[in-house]
């Protein structure tokens, strides 16, 4: 069943790759008469001259009604693609019912792939993994319905956006750490490629920074895994199987590495500061919905990484190390709050306010994972916290994202001073941003508080003094959130504005869903906290 | 004479059949020579289906040994263990792609039957190499992989950029080739025998240890070794190569020679003398020094064969982590086959784009090259994502054996400093890429041919395929040894 959920987008999206192009290859297939290896001239230098052969015009396919059905086209295929990308939803909702929370892996489905190194095609999933992957396959069931500038090219942005679901939710369901790495680096490929081809601005180098920092990150990442499987007996890559060996328990240089290895591939995928300077150039030039999985989907791989990996195969490790961690995740706190509010790009703001709040993350699973006793009961609460905040930053700031992209499309900025008074000409888009504002930062009744709120309560008890200091965050979070509201809602309406159109249907929609699920865990959360204590109490209480 | 030559290395129609699949090569090489001579010009192209006929036969005949059991033939000169075997089959699969790309670039060359002739003898150089257990046995095989390797980079006789290249390639080989016999003869004279075996029971003479003066002679030989993978301080002729050469004979020259120095570089090593001469600390000095070198070099690169050049070169560091982890690591010899496996399959299909591209070379070229010609794209990216290492391709596990095999034998450093080179490569594979994927230029872009296209995709696949089904490689390359009694 959760096979399915993985490879069902993966394999639509090699279908939809491999599709015969529409009208433009036509005019390409001209034949050429071969002029290779005579015994003078290598092909080498006159293939030059032949390629520089004037292209015949292709303006015909450019006239009205060609367009239309072009456009017709596309359509289609969105329309197909989401359907597509609704699959896992199902499954993962089928899933939902079907979880017991009985504190282990459940709905487990296992194959050989490579016993020779201990590799197997091993899914699964538990109080922690369900709900992220239920968030992942809700956030990219609305981007790829999202509408985007497709350049022309509908095709390959549709297959990319089902590879990287299905990626990603493989990535969550991953029980082998191989598996784990192996959708950790194909899911990037994916997210470079959609930058570089969909993005705007400087959009090539952005998905280069992106590509190799990340890319940086994972290699210490397998660095890592490798020396923690070099210390299983007998070898294995199997994660429940690490679990039960604890083969790096107590501490030791060599642990300390193994653990440094880690800590550095998840917190450039986190970001921690001072990681995290690929994140801005990514996230703004990257298109809206790409940002919307990047910022909703992405980032948690690395904060479910520490918990997965570091919490539950090297705790004690991981308690040496929570007190730096902490401080490294209220740096993060302050850092991101502070150059958010210095931001005038509203991009640019929610990306640095990503930082924040994956500070908030890294907060509370530092107290989780802290190694002193008699606080199990508050660091349970700092886990459920934590792994909240991670569903809740998903589902808020993939609406954030989606939101700029509309207001991109609509005016062609990104700068927040070139607004104003939208609320008395959008309602929609004024409702939708309000909203996701203020579940944004941390407003009672939403998600995002619930999440923050345990986050806290648990880190006063382990850590009170730094998670005071991280108090300040929420605040400056809070001030530039209304004052990016001010700018884009309030105020005068620039005549320039004054047919600024309201967000469409598909739109409306999209951000609903949403939405909604933020206002429902902010005002009933139990359902969810139940599935994810089912995770944590065992966890900690280890 | 040891109990595995008693019974391999006396009866000589059981020798002959010890080395079948070598002997089929050179009846096909010959074959394919007479036919070249005697067969009119538009039939030419007949050499490259005898040529490919006689690659498979041999491929044939090597699978049909596999599994025996792991022996040394002609009275311990012949090394007929699985890390030879599958060497063979790596040199083959190389060997056959690089005919198929061959065809249609050689079409109008009148004169290319012999083209095959020499193709086919240097890949028994290779092969002879992989086998070869004894110092004679390898310098045969190093002048007989090298000779043929200096003409096909000059088969364009009138093309001045193959001839440059040739010359190098010459001049390289020639300064390496004088420093191998030298240190051979310096071997014979200190040992006595010019069997492997020999130099693991040296005895010490005349108050100098002998094992301290095996560094001289040890360094010369590597020396050439490293001149035949391409590994520095002799890697120099790899880009020039890579760019001058004819391209199929490029995609060939810089993989099947590499493949049978690694392997033999892989024996000398094990045929070392206990811990006297610290060659781990040597080897993983030349890795290192390899791998940055070539992919620094990579970066500054406008022409797309002369980056495969260098990219060429990062790869024998990588490569290099095998021979430092052997002896100390479970995963150096399958960590060693699986890379020699996917470097093959990657280099040859990146070397087959830009045969089907009519040998384009220009940076500027591949612009937009995914909306022309968007299967030729996807193959280039596989090769290079290959190269770079994302799962699940073939490259992938190569590095994952690779590291692992250098932490398990305490060399952490190292594979560190390969993780840090793969981040640098990265940006070099990009720069072809990112144009191809995201450039808007849409022009026609001429290709090659069927057969040159049929051959890159077969490459291609393989390297998809041997990632994604790594278990049935990874299980054989787990059961294969080195023999040296």
């Amino acid at each position: 069943m959760l096979t399915a959920a993985i490879f069902i987008p993966i394999v639509a999206a090699v279908v939809l790759a491999l599709l015969p192009r529409g009208a433009p290859r036509a005019t390409l297939d001209v034949a050429v008469q071969p002029d290779g290896g005579s015994d003078s001239t290598p092909p080498g230098g006159a293939g030059g001259s032949v390629a520089g052969a004037p292209a015949p015009p292709s303006m015909l396919r450019d006239t009205h009604p060609a367009q239309e059905a072009a456009r017709a086209r596309e359509r289609r295929m969105q329309a197909a693609a989401t359907a597509v990308a609704a699959v896992p939803l199902l499954i993962l909702a089928l899933a939902w019912l079907r979880f017991e929370g009985t504190g282990g892996f459940e709905l487990v489905e296992a194959a050989e792939w490579i016993p020779t190194l201990g590799i197997g095609y091993r899914v699964g999933l538990d109080g922690l993994s369900l709900p992220l992957a239920a968030m992942t396959a809700l956030v990219f069931v609305v981007a790829t319905a999202y509408p985007v500038d497709l350049r022309g090219r509908p095709a390959p942005y549709f297959a990319l956006m089902l590879f990287l679901e299905g990626a990603s939710i493989g990535l969550f369901l991953a029980l082998d750490l191989f598996l784990f790495f192996v959708f950790w680096d194909v899911s990037l490929v994916a997210m470079y490629f959609l930058i570089g081809a969909w993005g705007h601005g400087d959009a090539q180098r952005s998905a280069l920074k992106f590509f190799v920092y990340t890319f940086a990150g994972s290699l210490p990442l397998l660095l890592a895994i490798l020396g923690l499987y070099l210390t299983t007996d007998p070898r294995t890559f199997d994660m429940a199987e690490i679990i039960a060996q604890q083969p790096l328990a107590g501490s030791g240089l060599y642990a300390s590495l193994v653990f440094a290895g880690f800590f550095v591939g998840f917190a450039i995928k986190t970001p921690l500061v001072p990681f995290h300077t690929w994140l801005p150039p990514a996230h703004v030039d990257a298109p809206a919905p790409a940002s919307a999985v990047l910022a909703g989907v992405l980032l948690k791989m690395g904060t479910y990484g520490f918990v997965r990996i570091l919490m539950a195969m090297m705790p004690d490790a991981f308690a040496r190390f929570a007190f730096p961690l902490a401080i490294l995740a209220v740096v993060a706190i302050i850092y991101g709050a502070l150059v958010a509010l210095a931001q005038t790009n509203l991009k640019r703001l929610i990306a640095y306010t990503s930082v924040n709040h994956m500070g908030y993350v890294i907060l509370g699973l530092a107290a989780a994972g802290a190694g002193i006793g008699g606080h199990e009961a508050a660091q349970a609460i700092a886990l459920t916290g934590a792994t909240l905040e991670m569903v809740a930053h998903g589902l808020i700031t993939g609406a954030l994202f989606l939101i700029s992209g509309s207001i991109l499309a609509r005016g062609g900025t990104y700068e927040m001073d070139e607004y104003g008074g939208l609320a008395g000409r959008a309602r929609f888009l004024t409702a939708a941003t309000v909203l996701a504002a203020f579940a944004s930062l941390g407003l009672p009744g939403l998600a995002g508080f619930v999440a923050e709120f345990q986050v806290f309560a648990g880190a006063l008890a382990v850590y009170p003094w730094l998670a005071g200091a991280g108090l300040v965050g929420i605040v400056v979070t809070a001030a530039l959130f209304l004052r990016m509201l001010q700018k884009l809602l309030l105020g005068p309406l620039p005549t320039r504005w004054s047919r600024f159109p309201d967000l469409a249907r598909v739109e409306i929609a999209g951000l609903a869903a949403l939405l909604l699920m933020v206002v429902l865990i902010g005002v009933y959360p139990a359902w969810l906290l139940d599935v994810i204590d089912s995770f944590a109490g065992p966890l900690v209480g280890r | 004479m040891n109990g595995a030559d008693a019974a391999h290395g006396t009866d000589m129609s059981a020798m002959i059949a010890d080395v079948l699949p070598e002997v089929l090569l050179v009846i096909g090489a010959i074959a394919v020579l007479l036919f070249a001579l005697f067969a009119p010009r538009r039939m030419q192209a007949g050499a490259a289906l005898l040529a490919l006929a006689t690659v498979v036969l041999s491929a044939a005949a090597t699978i049909s040994m596999l599994g025996n059991p792991e022996y040394l033939t002609f009275a311990g000169t012949y090394a007929r263990d699985g890390v030879a075997l599958w060497g063979t089959l790596i040199v083959l699969s190389a060997t056959a792609a690089a005919i198929g790309l061959s065809v249609p670039w050689f079409r109008r060359d009148p004169r290319h039957g012999e083209y095959y002739t020499l193709l086919l003898f240097s890949a028994l150089g290779a092969v002879l190499l992989a086998g070869a257990s004894d110092l004679k046995q390898f310098v045969l095989a190093m002048v007989l992989s090298s000779a043929t390797g200096f003409v096909l980079v000059g088969y364009h006789r009138r093309s001045s950029p193959a001839s440059e290249a040739a010359i190098k390639y010459y001049l390289l080989g020639a300064f390496t080739s004088a420093s191998m016999l030298i240190g051979v003869a310096l071997l014979f004279g200190l040992a006595g025998s010019t069997t492997l075996t020999v130099l693991d029971g040296m005895p010490v003479a005349g108050g100098i240890s002998d094992q301290a003066a095996l560094v001289l002679p040890l360094v010369l030989v590597v020396m050439a070794l490293a001149f035949k993978i391409g590994a520095v301080p002799a890697h120099a002729w790899m880009p020039d190569v890579a760019q001058g050469a004819p391209a199929p004979a490029a995609a060939f020259v810089t993989t099947v020679p590499k493949i049978g120095g690694f392997i033999f570089l892989a024996r000398l090593v094990e045929a070392l003398p206990g811990d006297a001469v610290d060659w781990r600390l040597l080897v993983a000095l030349l890795a290192t020094a390899t791998m940055t070198l070539g992919n620094l070099a990579a970066l500054w690169q406008d022409d797309v064969r002369r980056l495969l050049g260098w990219s060429s070169v990062s790869q024998t560091g990588y490569g290099l982590l095998a021979i430092v982890a052997l002896g100390s690591s479970d995963l150096a010899i399958p960590s060693l086959l699986f890379f020699l496996l996917a470097y093959a399959l990657g280099n040859v299909a990146a070397f087959g784009v830009v045969v089907e591209l009519r040998g384009r070379t220009r940076l500027d070229d591949y612009a937009g090259l995914a909306r022309s010609r968007p299967w030729l794209a996807g193959a280039l990216a596989i090769a290079f994502l290959s190269f770079i290492g994302v799962p699940p391709l073939a490259g992938f596990f190569a590095k994952l054996v690779l590291f692992g095999a250098a932490i398990e034998a305490g060399y952490t450093w190292l594979a560190v400093v390969g993780a840090v080179n793969t981040v640098v490569s990265i940006v070099y594979y990009v720069r072809v890429l990112a144009p191809a994927y995201f450039g808007d230029r849409v022009a026609p872009v001429p290709v090659l041919g069927r057969w040159a296209a049929v051959a890159t995709f077969m490459m291609t696949g393989a390297v998809i395929l041997a990632g994604v089904a790594a278990e049935p490689f990874l299980r054989a390359f787990a059961g294969v040894g080195i023999v040296l009694e």
